[in-house]
């Protein structure tokens, strides 16, 4: 159980030094109780857990600690796995999203996804890639649609290398262009929260700079959680870290705390190298 | 690394065992067709393409009716096919949890493997008992039962092929299933689609069987799918056991200019997967 923590960002100089929890700090997503089976086997077991409200909340751990599952179960993408099975409460402003009469649809549209490997539509040129989650709903104004485009791709730090060229085919980007692409498509939906499954991990390390500079200025708009197996980068970008390790949930506190004072040794050990 | 030159011979002795079997398979073919071409490209005319047959004994005459037949039952076969076609190979391919899909995956497999003979008999109970006249139509229907297996089997591997991230890229984008089907996962299998519709036309304009009792013969030409309906494998058939050598001439000339359809089909499907 992590919530009992007292720990939270200074407002006035940004550094985690507080030991009392900050009042202004609001949970967008508050995880209660997750639990994914995977038939028999648990992917992650009774994980609580809040991501503040336009704050990047770094999930860490080593290969298979289940943090890409907790990930994926905010967003409701395990319906698509028939033998995934999801429990606990995972409350999206305060209203469960697993709740009965939810559409998971209507979800998704809130908590939208960038995932570890680039994945823009093949078929659709870098304009049609950005509005296709605008597009595919019925908007069909152009003013509206062109709106979102520079909106997105600025956003994801894209629009100055790609204005000139919007109609020329997704594909034709390199691959550091191609996940700013798919992080500017989630953008266009406008979603509350943004999952990121590991975004910089097919990247070189300039694609994975700019991604990273990126998400600094981008939690002033959207809630984000990162999944990563890179410590460092856990520790560049993100405010709020979870340590997930076998399945389970060891330790979440603000990033700083964490990796300066880890409360528990499995963190400690992980973090300081010892293993994973 | 042992004896380099064992491995070298081996590899060798494999690469001319599979030569060989390639040969033997590709000649049975090569001899089909240099055959028909021999026999049938002296026979090809003006007439064979722009007259009627004539009548029994009589010398000349062409295969115009035959001809404008073929392409007007393939045409319509494959329209009333397409959907079906299609719409089975979404099913088994991207719903495959559904109730149905058992069932229609029997059928499916039935249908394909059931002679082409008896869905001329299916589409003679169907339409022409019903009518109580023989009719290009039921022809069509009979070469669109040859045509839905082959298309929902082909849709079916073309979508499978389709990675798995476009449809989770869709989804988290907050759009619905049916949607991000339609109009991101079936575009990026369209060449695919289209190949297999290309080769189930190839495959069922060949067919004389399922033509006997339903598109029947006319040495009229006519474009109405109502009156009986002549074929080029029909006649094809007529001619090839009749005991004139003027007809047997003819018959060699219809099975080039059905080579020839099949060819233009196959490269046709080459073409619209060009750069793939």
């Amino acid at each position: 159980m992590m919530s009992e923590f007292k720990a939270a960002q200074n407002p006035q100089t940004g550094h985690t030094e507080v030991m009392t929890l900050d009042p202004s700090l609001k949970p967008r997503i508050e995880a209660r109780g997750v639990t994914v089976m995977y038939g028999q086997k648990a992917g992650v077991r009774d994980v609580d857990m809040p991501i503040y409200t336009n704050k990047v909340t770094a999930l860490i751990g080593p290969s298979g600690c289940g943090k890409t599952t907790f990930l994926r179960a905010l967003n409701r993408m395990h319906d698509l796995t028939p033998s995934a099975r999801v429990t606990g409460e995972v409350l999206l402003d305060g209203v469960n999203v697993y709740a009965a009469g939810i559409d998971p649809v209507e979800v998704r549209r809130k908590i939208g996804m960038v995932f570890q490997k680039p994945n823009p539509f093949p078929t659709l040129s870098i304009y049609g890639n950005v509005v296709a989650g605008l597009r595919l709903v019925g908007i069909r104004k152009k003013s509206l649609l062109d709106e979102a485009v520079e909106r997105s791709l600025t956003q994801a730090a894209l629009w100055d290398e790609v204005k000139d060229r919007l109609h020329a085919p997704s594909m034709s980007l390199s691959g550091g262009q191609q996940q700013r692409l798919c992080i500017a498509r989630a953008l266009a939906v406008e979603p509350e929260v943004l999952l990121m499954d590991e975004p910089t991990s097919a990247l070189d390390p300039i694609s994975t700079q700019s991604i990273e500079d990126l998400l600094t200025e981008l939690k002033n708009h959207v809630t984000i959680t990162i999944v990563t197996h890179n410590m460092q980068q856990a520790g560049r970008v993100s405010d709020f870290t979870g340590y997930f390790l076998n399945g389970d949930l060891v330790e979440f506190g603000p990033t700083k705390l964490l990796f300066t004072t880890p409360k528990d040794q499995r963190t400690e050990a992980y973090i300081t190298g010892r293993f994973g | 690394m042992r004896n380099l030159r064992a491995r070298y011979t081996r590899d060798r002795l494999i690469l001319a065992v599979v030569i060989v079997g390639t040969i033997l398979a590709a000649l049975p073919l090569t001899l089909v067709l240099g055959y028909a071409l021999a026999n049938g490209f002296t026979s090809l005319n003006w007439d064979f393409f722009t007259k009627a047959p004539k009548p029994p004994g009589e010398l000349g005459g062409g295969m115009a009716p035959a001809i404008v037949g073929t392409l007007l039952i393939t045409g319509t076969g494959l329209l009333l096919a397409t959907p079906f076609g299609i719409g089975a190979g979404i099913l088994l391919a991207e719903y495959p949890d559904n109730r149905l899909n058992p069932t229609l995956r029997l059928l499916s497999d039935t249908l394909n493997g059931m002679p082409a003979i008896l869905k001329g008999l299916l589409a003679y109970v169907l339409v022409v008992k019903a009518q109580g006249t023989f009719s290009g139509f039921s022809g069509a229907l009979a070469m669109a039962f040859i045509m839905v297996p082959i298309i929902a089997k082909a849709t079916e591997s073309v979508l499978k092929l389709v990675p798995w991230n476009i449809r989770e890229a869709g989804l988290a984008l907050g759009l619905p299933r049916w949607r991000v089907i339609l109009s991101l996962v079936f575009p990026a299998a369209r060449a695919g689609v289209v190949t297999g519709l290309l080769l189930a036309t190839a495959r069922a304009a060949g067919e004389a069987a399922p033509l006997i009792f339903t598109a029947f013969g006319n040495s009229l030409l006519t474009f109405n799918l109502a009156q009986p309906m002549d074929a080029l494998p029909l006649r094809l058939y007529a001619y090839a056991i009749s005991p004139y050598d003027d007809w047997h001439r003819q018959a060699w000339a219809a099975a080039v200019v059905l080579l020839g359809l099949i060819v233009l089909t196959s490269l046709l499907a080459r073409w619209v997967t060009r750069g793939r």
